[in-house]
């Protein structure tokens, strides 16, 4: 930008104001542009955008509570859970109004499964209520109500209600962090020791797709040095060789794995061949953190093999020579100068398969056996089996929120404008 | 340091031979010698081997057969890092990572030279290629020909025994070029720095060589001064490589002492100087240089006068470019000087041209012209 003292308004040779006239031109190239990236756009504001908002909402929704007894919300405003005092009458009324109509539309173990993720014991409580509000018909509620579960009568039962009855509720991230909530005072605790299994998932996760990126890292880097530094004609055909894992199903090369290293399987048996270990000292090789960490390596390797060849088949043969004509040994040629050239794609690579390690799915639970298995594992556990959505798009929120941090993170170290993904 | 010119070789290959497939020689059995102080250029075309015998001189390349000696003693088995050679490349090779301070203190650093002296000389060879600002910036954020100055300096500050240079005006534009070749003389001359320098480019070889190297083919053509190149060419590759040259194909009819009768295609008979023929009878090449021709010349002042058909001329301003058709080549160039009695010049015409026997001399028959 140049900055002029007086800003000319500059006019084309019929007087039209010469921004207009090029905005005007290019309009319509700017209209060809959009038009030819709209189906990418309406697909991914629908498959990819769209999802991630829901699961966003879906995070913190607790609409259901409000939905399924809106008089008890309505009424159990006016009670003070620290107050030590059961609610009065108004609030037991509504309850049982709510549960009768909420039993007819048969949603009644709904909400009694969803406040069971907070507190166990609200599943039977609700179900035992649908069948016996039907013989409570006339005041006084409370003491009815008690009197067919004694629960009812427990106040820390009326406290958690009042705790999720707002339409929004933090309590998924919590749970995602192994973390609950005192219905008495409201105070955040941690769970114990036994009973906390997530932050364990998270840093399991962490931990070996760390390992996973070193060891692609290890192994990546020398062969893409040597398909850097062999003809192009011969790299042409090694690339094929690394990229040839992608014409095979996903399935197939993980199933494969589990061939090769189950307690029966191939390297066992060799090594019990050449006498390295004996029948019962078999390794356990597979079902474990060992068998994901094999597996996804493998795996993952060309994903870090490609862009670290791209990076290094721009660094010219003479940035070496000059150094070594200079007076330092080869070694010293390579460490300070090749090495460090190498850094866009050794960050590029590093990012790449730390990113879609931290979130695979299918590997792990194939060879992850129960030390495993990663966070993704769970989340789709809590989509497919549990159905407790909600906590499943919490922990999806958090690994999102993750990749997206170590992605600024990232930035402001190496900068994204250094990476080269090939 | 007058007597740094000493006649003995500093640098010397001594039948070296190089082959990378064992079947074809690359370099066939070179000796060239370079005196202390000297610019020493190779020039030929690409291919010719000129850059293997400096890769081989560097240490990037081992010659298959003979040594080469540089500072009295055989480097053949010095490695490359041990060769105290600075070496400009034809992209920079400056390490982008690293600013021109820390490229040019890197030969330093490697030498286990004491920090302060680091700076003190990193600084003057910054100075020396008037950069002395740049210091803290990156290779990135210089121009082509400040990045080119960088890659001299870098090759300089560790005071090498010697100083090759590979094609290293190859990327800058023309204007630049010219002007890159007056300040690599000046340090040059400055410094009494040994350098050998290759390139493929005739007029940057003449412009800054104390000595040229034509190499064709893995053989070294010819090896003289710029302007003895030029004016003597010693056979028919160097005196078209060289300069812009006519030719005229024959056979010798006779040889005198100095002279030589040549009888070209269409029965003229020539008088030339006898440089490199093979007898009375033997195919040979006249090569006559372009401005040593005059038209129209008083009849009788020049031993060589053959009628001539003007067939293009072009107008340079300082002198007329003219094609003419003589003795049945129609590529013949004669450089008119521009003065007053040119103006009757036109295509078509039919003029006389002359030239002296010295002026021609008479080389090995190439057979592909």
């Amino acid at each position: 930008m140049i900055k002029t003292p007086e800003k000319i308004e500059l006019f084309t040779a019929d007087g039209v104001p010469l921004k207009l006239s090029l905005a005007r031109v290019q309009r319509r190239s700017k209209m060809v542009a959009f038009l030819m990236v709209s189906p990418l756009l309406l697909f991914m504001v629908f498959a990819f955008l769209v999802p991630i908002a829901d699961m966003l909402l879906l995070s913190v929704d607790n609409s259901i509570v409000e939905r399924i007894l809106p008089k008890t919300v309505k009424s159990i405003k006016y009670w003070d859970p620290h107050d030590d005092k059961l609610p009065d009458e108004a609030v037991f009324a509504a309850m049982v109004e709510d549960i009768k109509k909420a039993k007819k539309a048969r949603e009644h173990t709904k909400i009694g499964t969803r406040l069971n993720y907070e507190s166990s014991g609200f599943a039977s409580l609700f179900r035992k209520a649908g069948r016996k509000v039907k013989k409570i018909n006339e005041p006084p509620y409370k003491k009815a109500l008690i009197k067919s579960d004694k629960r009812w009568g427990d106040i820390q039962t009326w406290r958690v209600i009042k705790q999720f009855s707002s339409g929004y509720t933090g309590g998924y991230y919590l749970a995602a962090f192994d973390l609950k909530r005192d219905f008495a005072d409201g105070s955040v605790s941690s769970l114990p020791e036994e009973d906390s299994i997530y932050l364990k998932l998270f840093l399991r996760t962490i931990l070996l797709s760390t390992t996973i990126t070193f060891l692609t890292l290890i192994i990546g880097f020398p062969l893409s040095y040597m398909l850097a530094k062999v003809p192009t004609r011969i790299s042409n055909i090694l690339i094929i060789f690394v990229l040839l894992p992608f014409w095979t199903s996903l399935l197939v090369r993980t199933t494969s794995w589990i061939a090769l290293l189950q307690q029966e399987g191939v390297i066992n048996d060799f090594l019990i061949l050449v006498g390295i270990i004996n029948e019962d000292g078999r390794l356990a090789m597979i079902h474990n953190a060992t068998g994901t960490v094999v597996a996804m390596t493998h795996i993952l390797l060309p994903f870090m093999i490609l862009p670290l060849f791209s990076v290094m088949k721009t660094i010219p043969k003479s940035y070496v020579r000059a150094a070594i004509s200079l007076g330092a040994h080869p070694w010293i040629a390579f460490w300070k100068i090749y090495f460090p050239n190498t850094a866009p794609g050794i960050g590029a690579g590093s990012i790449l398969v730390f990113i879609l390690a931290i979130g695979y799915y299918i590997t792990p639970a194939l060879v992850g056996g129960s030390s495993g298995t990663f966070i993704s594992n769970r989340i789709a556990y809590h989509m497919s089996s549990s159905l407790n959505w909600g906590l499943g798009s919490a922990i999806g929120v958090i690994l999102l929120l993750f990749v997206v941090l170590l992605f600024l993170l990232y930035d402001k170290i190496v900068g994204i404008n250094n990476m080269k993904l090939g | 340091m007058a007597n740094n010119h000493k006649s003995e070789a500093y640098v010397s290959f001594q039948n070296v031979q190089k082959t990378y497939d064992g079947e074809i020689l690359v370099v066939k059995d070179l000796n060239l010698d370079a005196e202390r102080g000297e610019f020493l250029t190779m020039l030929g075309p690409s291919g010719s081997g000129k850059t293997t015998v400096l890769l081989m001189l560097a240490g990037f390349e081992t010659a298959t057969h003979g040594e080469i000696i540089l500072d009295g003693t055989s480097i053949n088995n010095v490695p490359p890092h041990k060769r105290h050679i600075g070496m400009v490349f034809q992209n920079y090779a400056l390490f982008p990572h690293l600013t021109v301070n820390e490229n040019l203190a890197f030969p330093l650093q490697v030498r286990k030279i004491p920090k302060s002296e680091i700076e003190e000389r990193v600084a003057n060879a910054l100075d020396m290629v008037q950069l002395g600002e740049f210091g803290s910036r990156r290779p990135m954020q210089l121009s082509g020909g400040q990045q080119q100055r960088i890659a001299v300096a870098r090759a300089l500050v560790f005071e090498p025994k010697i100083v090759l240079m590979d094609e290293p005006l190859g990327a800058l534009d023309k204007q630049l070029r010219e002007q890159m070749q007056y300040e690599i003389k000046e340090l040059h001359e400055k410094l009494e720095v040994t350098i050998v320098y290759v390139t493929h480019d005739q007029s940057e070889a003449l412009t800054m060589s104390n000595r040229i190297a034509v190499f064709d083919d893995g053989v070294i053509q010819q090896l003289a001064a710029p302007n003895v190149l030029y004016e003597e060419p010693e056979n028919a590759f160097v005196a078209q490589f060289i300069g812009e040259n006519n030719t005229l194909s024959g056979q010798v009819s006779s040889i005198d002492k100095d002279t030589c009768t040549v009888k070209v295609g269409d029965g003229e008979s020539l008088q030339a100087l006898p440089i490199k023929i093979d007898g009375v009878g033997s195919n040979t090449m006249i090569s006559l240089r372009p401005e040593r021709v005059v038209v129209n010349p008083e009849s009788g002042t020049y031993p060589n006068e053959v009628s001539a058909e003007i067939k293009e001329l072009i107008y340079l301003g300082d002198h007329i470019r003219s094609r003419m058709n003589v003795c049945g080549h129609d590529d013949f160039i004669v450089k008119i000087p521009n003065s007053a009695n040119h103006a009757q010049l036109k295509p078509g015409n039919s003029v006389k041209v002359g030239w002296m026997a010295e002026d021609a001399r008479a080389l090995d028959a190439l057979e592909t012209t």
